[in-house]
């Protein structure tokens, strides 16, 4: 049976001073300090290993050192259960583990409102005629390029070389309505000339099928394993070759159609008969063929179109939902995401323009050719790398994605609470309600545990190795009777 | 489903155009051409007033 696919997305983002020096670490750091100075109390995070110990309610408590915090970069826990922190030269928000793609969608949407909302408070801090940009895309233009990573639990019996050879066809073809497009080519030996737009922000990234590195010879199926969670029940499968999206149908479809797949792979059903002859020069051919009729070689020996593979994998999909359910991905969401993935596979296989309230880059695409044909911009001017960067513009009022029609399925009341509350539904609650209530009394927090101060020696460690205990259901009354951190502790250990 | 699937997989790849309520449809792509020529009238107020420049400087160190 497959297990509940919780999942979450990090999101690096692109960060620039303008009229100001640039540092891109120091204006990281001005940016989250500005979001967390401003809410009660800062909480580090705890880079403590993990904790081997599991209990069977998923958790209690043990007596605990001081935790291991790096002070010299601001790392950060907020009270929607979320990190916020500086990695490498990019703010980085992971969104709290969320039980479903529809939540996750939420939370993406909420992080993106945290941002702005630091850039706000940033503002001020900043010199003289000094102006914050951030970009919620994946490259520069110039050969650099940062992460959008998604995360998904999935069984820890289900051979790893397995899921590796099954799950690579999908994240080759699922840019087709994934890729957030992108203006120019920066794969090694292609020139703008050669691919002057493509589907994806990141395949030109990619060089190997599997592997560990995500900075260097990125792979198409990364291989980290730090569950943070049960080691011995649980993988998270670290995503790193997905686009950050600005369409919210996107993030949908880039999460709910990756859980299935997923869940299809731990239950044996999806099979090896997609499996590419060459996946890595695969991901890149059809990145840079707009329009969609680029075959690649299967190891069957047939040729595929990146639709064909995303229909079969369809196929699949709704076969399986007949057959198993949709539990493990929330049968509601699941099934949105089914018909969602419909739709859009038959938008880009007839009437493109269908797609462009879903589909990031049909939508970009869409706008700089209206750009190019009402101004006679030729192809290579400048505007349309601007264009191209303006479309993930945090800036209110400067974004062009904003503006360009595309289709909401998170209301905005969701999106505001989400900023503050997390969500009510995975160990994400524990970990926000007990930073909401008790700030004071937290001394640091990581996935899977968090460090207490209980107003005596020693410091406590509760482990939370369950993603899916300390849930409103399940702990809800606990913390609502619980007058302190103190009084929670005792009556944990109890 | 599947075979749902499968006969607009046919139709598509046929006639190239597939759609389940051509009426809807076409309200849809009226809508999304009507904001995209409203967001081109007021483009130029938007973009970055140096695109040259702005492309130019915006240099990001690699992540991840």
């Amino acid at each position: 049976m497959a297990i509940p696919k919780v999942c979450g997305i990090e999101t690096e983002y692109g960060i620039l001073v303008r009229g100001g020096e640039s540092n891109p670490v120091a204006a990281s750091s001005v940016l989250i300090n500005a979001y967390v100075n401003d809410r009660s109390r800062r909480i580090d995070w705890d880079f403590q290993d993990e904790t081997p110990g599991v209990d069977a309610r998923g958790f209690s408590y043990e007596d605990a050192l001081a935790p291991e915090v790096e002070s010299h970069l601001v790392n950060a826990v907020l009270t929607n259960g979320a990190r916020f922190y500086v990695d490498h030269a990019h703010p980085e928000i992971s969104t709290p583990e969320c039980s479903d793609a529809l939540q996750a969608l939420v939370f993406d949407r909420s992080a993106e409102e945290i941002v702005r909302l630091s850039m706000a408070l940033a503002a001020p801090l900043l010199p003289e005629g000094a102006e914050l940009l951030l970009h919620k895309n994946n490259s520069d233009g110039k050969g650099n390029s940062y992460g959008c990573h998604e995360n998904f639990l999935v069984a820890r019996e289900t051979p790893f070389g397995r899921l590796v050879a099954e799950i690579t066809p999908h994240f080759v073809t699922r840019q087709i309505y994934c890729g957030a497009g992108k203006v120019g080519c920066e794969a090694p030996g292609f020139s703008a000339s050669d691919v002057p737009f493509q589907i994806s922000q990141r395949a030109d990234f990619f060089e190997e099928e599997v592997g560990l590195e995500t900075t260097l010879k990125r792979p198409i199926v990364n291989t980290r394993d730090e569950p943070h969670c049960d080691p011995q029940k649980y993988r998270r499968l670290h995503v790193i070759v997905g686009d950050a999206n600005m369409s919210e149908g996107a993030t949908l479809l880039k999460l709910g159609t990756t859980s299935i797949v997923l869940s299809m792979i731990e239950d044996g059903f999806l099979g090896s008969d997609l499996a590419l002859a060459h996946p890595v020069p695969a991901i890149r051919q059809i990145s840079h063929d707009p329009t969609l009729r680029r075959t690649v070689l299967m190891q069957s020996g047939r040729r595929m179109t990146a639709l064909d593979v995303q229909w079969s994998l369809l196929e699949r999909a709704s076969r399986y939902a007949n057959e198993r359910g949709l539990a493990s991905v929330g049968d509601q969401v699941g099934r949105l995401v089914l018909s969602l993935w419909e739709e859009v596979l038959t938008g880009l296989a007839g009437d493109r323009t269908s797609v462009a309230n879903i589909v990031d880059w049909v939508a970009k695409e869409r706008l700089l050719d209206a750009y190019a044909q009402r101004h006679s911009v030729p192809a290579g001017d400048a505007r349309l790398r601007a264009i191209d960067l303006q479309y993930h513009d945090m800036r209110p009022g400067k974004g062009l994605s904003a503006r360009v029609g595309l289709r909401t399925f998170v209301s905005a009341e969701d999106v505001s609470r989400g900023i503050e509350r997390a969500p009510e539904t995975t160990r994400a609650y524990f970990r926000g309600e007990c930073l909401r209530r008790w700030p004071a009394d937290i001394v640091a927090a990581n996935w899977d545990s968090m460090v207490v101060d209980v107003g005596r020696d020693p410091l406590r460690r509760i482990p939370m190795m369950e993603p899916l205990r300390g849930t409103k259901a399940h702990v809800g009354e606990l913390l609502e009777s619980s007058s302190s951190i103190a009084d929670l502790v005792d009556r944990l250990g109890a | 489903m599947a075979e749902r699937l499968h006969k607009q997989r046919q139709t598509s790849d046929r006639t190239g155009e597939v759609s389940a309520e051509p009426g809807a449809a076409t309200e849809q792509g009226e809508k999304l051409r009507a904001e995209l020529d409203d967001l081109l009238d007021e483009i130029d107020d938007v973009l970055e007033s140096n695109a040259e420049d702005f492309v130019k400087s915006y240099i990001q160190k690699g992540g991840e």
